[in-house]
């Protein structure tokens, strides 16, 4: 089962969750933990691991073949995203902006812009005890995350051994990389915290789930304060909210050092119990629809 | 030489505008001809993406020797500013186009 | 008119914690604008009535005027995204996949296709609880996050400044370190980081820090729950004394914070006592080093 950990903002305790849950889960059952939050993956600072893959990946972009140009500047034209540019007797690639979208290549009356490798990011494959880690990281300078997304979700689909569970950290907020990032997973469970400010994320990233037909659960972090608004809100709305994590400095502290929270405190591995038996059940009634 | 100014107005007065990529206007003062002519460049604020590139393309067809600006170009537009053959002077932020040729006269910008 | 611009490497750091405090502290002088426009979460503490509405375009996505359209399938050909459907005998455009690169409405032969502007969110001017005014935005779902939207809502909050007098512009800055963060540096007067002593803490804030020096911004730093980690907060304050950073200061972990937050307060309001002398010294410390420059 493929399940994404989402959030509405950042700072919710989305990579938290995943770690800890990833590798709490991998002592019984196999684990595969995604990184998909590719501008700024940060699992790795939690699960160390032996590196057994690296892949660099690329994207297709343009390139200038000066020769056959007849600089008629249609390819600028044609540019939704200001990546070529025709300056005087040149053209100029930037190949941050571009989309890959080929038509400026396609379209060329000459010819004079072929597509080329660029490149776009890596994709590291670690294995720590019995977890199995994907990481996917963004080279810096690079704006796109999309494509490495999708090149990090094709790698877990392509290794040989199929996992019972994968956890998919996903990015925050609800833009253009989350949609991504969870478009394939079959669950997505979103992490939000009992403040105004989680509640509305949450709205948000709740609307987008909806949008996109997802499956969602939902995690309250950092609860003590007592906001009931947010639990309302879930109740009206018919979502699941599966586990509850307490707003504790402890959790903070370990978090701060790149420490797993669940061995040091049992309420929380608690949850993670619940957690995982949820998705079992989801499990069960899956096979019992198909 | 052909001096260019991000400006916030269309003349001697106008305050420097800090930024590059979304900078209102770009001014051009030709010091042989005494003329400063202005570029608006305001429908910039129409482009999502690659606004660096695009005001850059834009001074580019202007043919300038130095560039006058506050806080200077991001990365993208930078990318491309490297491939002309241009002076580039920043920290005129806060004065008035006048005061920033001045500046630049008495060298006393980045 | 000075401007000043919270930013934070990553999010959660409480760096709109901090814009609000200030924003309660500087009400008399200041107008405030949240570019924090993925999360627009600075009115959720300011409560601003909204005086003005508008809505935001950015972008295009294609779309198949069906009754045009000849079933050709060309579109289909040359999208890279698998943006196009097959509905009966014409084909449509699936928004949520289509990237609005227009190569599709390039090639069709019958000119069926138009790209159209996409209303992707709405920008507010407002005036707060605080008593200040506050520029603001929100973007709508899956829309693109860019540095238009957060130049659209500095250049509201400016413009406000300047018709109603006001000495500062204080701006809620997007988190990360891609265009919007650029968008939301450019032009500012002062950059305040707020970081928090952890791993990914530090590591953002390098990135961030690059920035604004890349733009010759005075920049000072904040380190929030500073007690969380008192090493790695001292690796912070000496990693900025070495990079010329003059101003650094701390918040200790609070639960003020959070109760506040929960009952939708700003910190000030929640606990004056304790937080109004700290952020009124913060203050100074931020207007003052302005003028030594």
């Amino acid at each position: 089962m493929r399940i994404a950990i989402a959030s509405g903002k950042g700072g919710t305790g989305k990579t938290t969750l995943s770690v800890n849950l990833a590798r709490y889960a991998s002592l019984s059952r196999r684990t595969l933990l995604a990184d998909l939050d590719v501008e700024e993956p940060n699992s790795g600072v939690f699960i160390g691991g032996r590196l057994i893959t690296e892949k660099e990946v690329f994207r297709q972009v343009p390139s200038w073949e000066e020769k056959r140009c007849t600089l008629c500047g249609k390819c600028s034209e044609y540019c939704k995203f200001n990546a070529v540019l025709k300056l005087g007797g040149k053209i100029v690639i930037m190949p941050e902006l571009c989309h890959s979208c080929y038509a400026c290549s396609e379209l060329c009356p000459e010819n004079a812009l072929p597509m080329v490798s660029d490149p776009h990011g890596t994709i590291r494959h670690y294995q720590s005890d019995t977890l199995n880690f994907i990481e996917g990281r963004l080279n810096i300078g690079e704006e796109q995350a999309p494509p490495l997304i999708r090149e990090t979700i094709k790698y877990t689909e392509h290794l040989n051994c199929s996992f019972e569970l994968e956890f998919w950290d996903s990015p925050p907020g609800t833009s253009c990389p989350v949609i991504t990032a969870t478009s394939e997973a079959d669950l997505v469970i979103l992490v939000t915290e009992p403040t105004p400010f989680g509640l509305y994320d949450l709205q948000l990233a709740v609307e987008t789930m909806k949008k996109l037909g997802k499956q969602t659960a939902v995690i309250v972090n950092r609860v003590g304060i007592g906001n009931e608004e947010l639990f309302s809100y879930c109740a009206e709305q018919n979502l699941s909210v599966w586990a509850t994590i307490p707003d504790s400095r402890e959790i903070a502290e370990l978090y701060s050092m790149g420490e797993l929270i669940y061995p040091k405190i049992k309420e929380y591995r608690d949850s993670l119990d619940v957690i995982l038996q949820r998705i079992s059940e989801l499990e069960s009634q899956q096979c019992v629809k198909s | 030489m052909r001096i260019a100014f991000t400006s916030r107005g269309r003349d001697w007065d106008a305050q420097i505008d800090p930024r590059f990529g979304r900078t209102d206007y770009i001014l051009l003062y030709d010091e042989e001809n005494d003329k400063l002519t202005a570029q608006d460049n305001r429908d910039i604020h129409n482009v999502g993406h690659g606004a660096g590139p695009k005001t850059a393309e834009k001074l580019f067809g202007m043919q300038p020797d130095v560039l006058i600006t506050g806080n200077g170009p991001g990365g993208n537009a930078q990318n491309i500013l490297n491939r002309m053959n241009i002076e580039i002077h920043t920290g005129a932020g806060g004065m008035t186009v006048r005061q920033a040729y001045q500046a630049y006269k008495d060298n006393k910008l980045r | 008119m000075r401007e000043i611009v919270i930013i934070s490497g990553k999010g959660g750091t409480g760096k709109t914690s901090v814009a609000a405090a200030l924003a309660f502290i500087t009400s008399d002088n200041t107008v405030m604008g949240d570019c924090d426009v993925d999360a627009a979460d600075l009115h959720l503490i300011l409560q601003p009535d909204i005086l003005q509405r508008e809505d935001f375009f950015s972008g295009v996505k294609a779309e198949i005027d069906r009754e045009i359209c000849i079933g050709c399938g060309k579109c289909d050909e040359v999208c890279r995204f698998d943006a196009l459907v097959v509905e009966g005998s014409t084909y449509r455009v699936e928004p949520l996949r289509c990237e609005g690169c227009g190569y599709c409405s390039y090639v069709c032969p019958v000119e069926a296709i138009r790209l159209k502007e996409q209303n992707i969110g709405e920008c507010y001017i407002s005036r707060t609880r605080a008593g200040s005014y506050l520029a603001h935005s929100r973007l709508g779902i899956g829309a693109d996050n860019s540095g238009k939207l957060v130049t659209r809502v500095k250049r509201d909050a400016r413009l406000l400044a300047e018709r109603e007098n006001k000495e500062f512009i204080i701006i809620d800055g997007s988190p990360g370190i891609g265009c919007p963060v650029i968008a939301s540096l450019s032009g500012a007067d002062f950059a305040l980081i707020v970081t928090e002593p952890t791993r990914s803490g530090i590591h953002d804030l390098k990135r961030v820090l690059e920035l604004s020096q890349n733009f010759g911004i005075p920049t000072g730093c904040l380190i929030n729950k500073n007690d969380i980690n008192l090493e790695i907060a001292e690796e912070i304050e000496i990693f900025l004394h070495e990079n010329g950073i003059r101003y650094s200061g701390v918040i200790p972990y609070d639960i003020d914070f959070q109760q506040a937050l929960s009952r939708g307060q700003s910190i000030i309001e929640y606990n004056p006592e304790r937080w109004k002398p700290f952020f009124s010294e913060l203050w100074n410390k931020i207007s003052e080093r302005e003028e030594k420059l």
